[in-house]
């Protein structure tokens, strides 16, 4: 299997990715290596990994990073409602106790442990890992090394499957050096025209093809503005489908309906302001 | 360009090749260790090496690790793939933007991301941003022509002065702990129980949980990132400013440094140098043009644009340590601490002048900056610094 046999099947599931992108998956999935996401919020680096899984046709398992993230949420925790009951039911107590209660029975599989796990390897998408903070992160390493999960309870889990892992990140904080090494490492910058063109043809492929190069003219123009936030591929299709929704079949024919419609691409009131109906009518007419 | 270098027959082989082109992305300020190597040749043997698009491709996704990477690698795998046989002697024209670009110059960045700016270098005042704030002294005038003149910060600061900063920097590290942890800890008194511990003690009491474990947020320390403006308004109060960044950056591994004027430098690595007379002379060199003119705005913006996008994050508190009289207009200033401020830090403020009798921040940049201070203090020495302990673990 070749890079392009990869971008093949990506593009039968509707996902578009570049060379590189395609490249940088494929080596991912041959050497088993981590794959590290980068790029602005919205280019579609989480949907890489939706598509990835049905693609290879497995689970895709989401560890989805926030602040304060830790062992319980991401690994494993014991549940204790059921530990407390079981003590008091059994009347066990010492060693007995102990191996009842600290049993797998009793252990609640997290993202990570439910990831090594698996019969079959899934696609294990840890997302936005620069939201978590530095210990997670170096606790990530050590699972990421050799992916095997030590419970003090139980003993060492390791891995029945490799999964297939994939990080994204988007700049909150910068990443550990040691972290950028153990990974491979590709960027999603937001689409070229082309490549934008064939990812709305591959989701709203009702769309006329002059509206459609229309739309994306005018997304990628307003990319260029100074805006706080630039509208990424998952507003570009709101935007798609609002307009259809809305009966547009030019942009150029309706300043309210545009303007209505760009409520799907622009998401701050700064932002708003910096796009008046004349500036995006102006856009309009030159994507047109 | 697209021939491909022809090796000496003498090579040992295409491991070593790799080994080579490894150390070359080495010498240009790449990560890489030894496992590195046998990745890319193993992504080597994944692919079809001998299609030069596929090994380029193959070798940036192992070798790259971060955005600015990916921009210089093309470049670097033509120097050493593509050069008909002259093997590493072309320098490739970006290499100074390599690893340690960070405490190089930002004169080429500035050249690009201040366009709006650079016109006013040279139309001394042009715009009028200086003399209008003199506010009555005379004295301060902030001026927008760079001082080719070189001063030597070993003038300025002695060795007993960092000792002694280094001291306050420790003590304003302490003060400044992020109390808004999400993560808990172990800890003997605290809000939550901890379960974990609970359970454990309850298996000797017959699974009563008589005694509760509990669990606490932790303080959080905090990164601070400090800016010292050392353009010639500012010259007079540079030397505790300066003693106090060559102290931060001794006790405190996590911060960051600056220097701005006309341009803006990070100095963090350089003042890390163990020999303290040693750190300055190279911030020196540097840091050409030290009490020349000052554009604060400018500086400001490029470092919102470009540093903070990497070293500024929720728990940094970014120490801005300026006069306020700027040659740029104030709005430069307010639109550099508004994008600051949307990456969550908080900004503190010291002013020397701040210090007068009757002292107001009229100065235009100064007026524009308040609203997105957190702190706006007056510090002029090294002990007006340590006293702002308690202020500063307020914010």
């Amino acid at each position: 299997m070749t890079y392009l046999d990869l971008q093949n099947d990506l593009a039968s599931q509707g996902y578009v990715a570049s060379d590189d992108l395609a490249m940088a998956l494929h080596l991912a999935v041959t050497l088993g290596r981590p794959l590290l996401l980068e790029g602005a919020a919205g280019v579609g680096k989480t949907e890489i990994a939706r598509a990835l899984a049905s693609a290879r046709d497995t689970r895709l398992i989401r560890l989805q990073c926030y602040e304060g993230l830790d062992a319980a949420q991401a690994i494993y925790e014991w549940n204790y409602q059921r530990q407390l009951l079981a003590i008091q039911a059994s009347g066990k107590t010492g060693k007995e106790a102990e191996a009842q209660i600290f049993s797998e029975d009793y252990l609640l599989e997290r993202p990570l442990l439910q990831a090594i796990r698996q019969d079959t390897p899934p696609v294990l998408l840890i997302d936005e890992i620069d939201r978590a903070d530095e210990e997670f992160e170096a606790y990530l390493l050590e699972v990421l090394a050799d992916f095997q999960i030590t419970v003090p309870e139980l003993g060492t889990i390791t891995a029945k499957s490799r999964p297939l892992v994939i990080l994204t990140a988007n700049g909150t904080r910068d990443l550990s050096d040691a972290l950028r090494r153990r990974c491979l490492y590709a960027h999603v910058d937001y689409p070229e025209r082309k490549t934008e063109l064939a990812i709305l043809d591959a989701r709203c492929p009702g769309l006329s093809a002059a509206l459609a190069g229309q739309i994306v003219g005018f997304v990628q123009d307003l990319r260029k503005e100074d805006l706080v936030k630039k509208p990424g591929v998952a507003e570009m299709l709101d935007f798609a489908a609002a307009l259809s929704g809305l009966g547009v079949a030019d942009l150029t024919e309706d300043p309210t309906a545009l303007m209505a419609a760009m409520a799907t691409l622009l998401k701050t009131e700064a932002d708003r302001g910096a796009v008046p109906a004349e500036v995006a009518q102006r856009l309009a007419g030159r994507a047109a | 360009m697209s021939r491909v270098t022809k090796f000496a027959g003498r090579d040992p082989g295409p491991g070593a090749r790799v080994a080579g082109f490894m150390a070359h992305l080495r010498a240009h300020g790449f990560a890489l260790g030894v496992a590195e190597t046998g990745t890319a040749l193993a992504a080597l043997g994944a692919v079809e090496a001998s299609d030069p698009s596929e090994a380029r491709a193959a070798l940036c996704a192992v070798c790259a690790g971060r955005a600015e990477d990916v921009e210089r690698f093309d470049a670097l795998f033509d120097s050493f793939w593509m050069d008909a046989g002259r093997v590493r002697q072309k320098t490739v024209p970006s290499d100074n933007n390599n690893k340690n670009d960070d405490m190089h110059s930002s004169r080429k960045d500035a050249g690009g991301t201040e366009a709006e700016g650079t016109g006013k270098i040279h139309a001394p005042g042009g715009s009028g941003g200086g003399e209008a704030e003199s506010d009555g002294t005379g004295r301060l005038v902030a001026s927008d022509v760079r001082n080719l003149m070189k001063k030597d910060l070993r003038d300025l600061v002695d060795p007993e002065d960092i000792r002694k900063a280094e001291a306050v920097a420790v003590q304003l590290g302490q003060a400044l702990r992020d109390k808004r942890s999400r993560r808990r800890k172990a800890a003997r008194r605290g809000r939550a129980v901890d379960f974990r511990r609970t359970i454990r003690k309850a298996v000797a009491t017959g699974g009563v949980p008589l005694r509760l474990a509990r669990r606490t947020r932790p303080d959080r320390p905090v990164k601070i990132v400090a800016l010292c403006d050392v353009s010639g308004s500012m010259l007079v109060y540079a030397r505790p400013f300066l003693a106090f960044l060559a102290g931060l950056m001794r006790a405190d591994a996590a911060s960051d440094a600056y220097l701005f004027h006309t341009r803006l430098v990070r100095i963090a690595d350089a003042l890390r140098e163990e020999d303290p007379m040693r750190a300055l002379n190279r911030v020196t060199l540097m840091a050409e043009g030290i009490g020349g003119g000052s554009r604060i705005g400018g500086a400001l913006e490029h470092f919102a644009a470009t540093y903070a996008r990497r070293f500024v994050g929720g728990r940094s508190v970014v120490i801005i340590l300026s006069d306020g009289y700027d040659s740029d207009p104030p709005e430069h200033i307010a639109a550099a601490l508004q994008a600051l401020k949307r990456r969550g830090c908080r900004i503190v403020w010291l002013n020397p002048l701040k210090g007068w009798k009757g002292y107001e921040p009229i100065a235009r940049g100064m007026a524009a900056a308040l609203p997105y201070l957190d702190l706006f203090e007056a510090a002029n020495t090294l002990e007006a610094l340590a006293g702002l302990d308690q202020k500063l673990g307020a914010i």
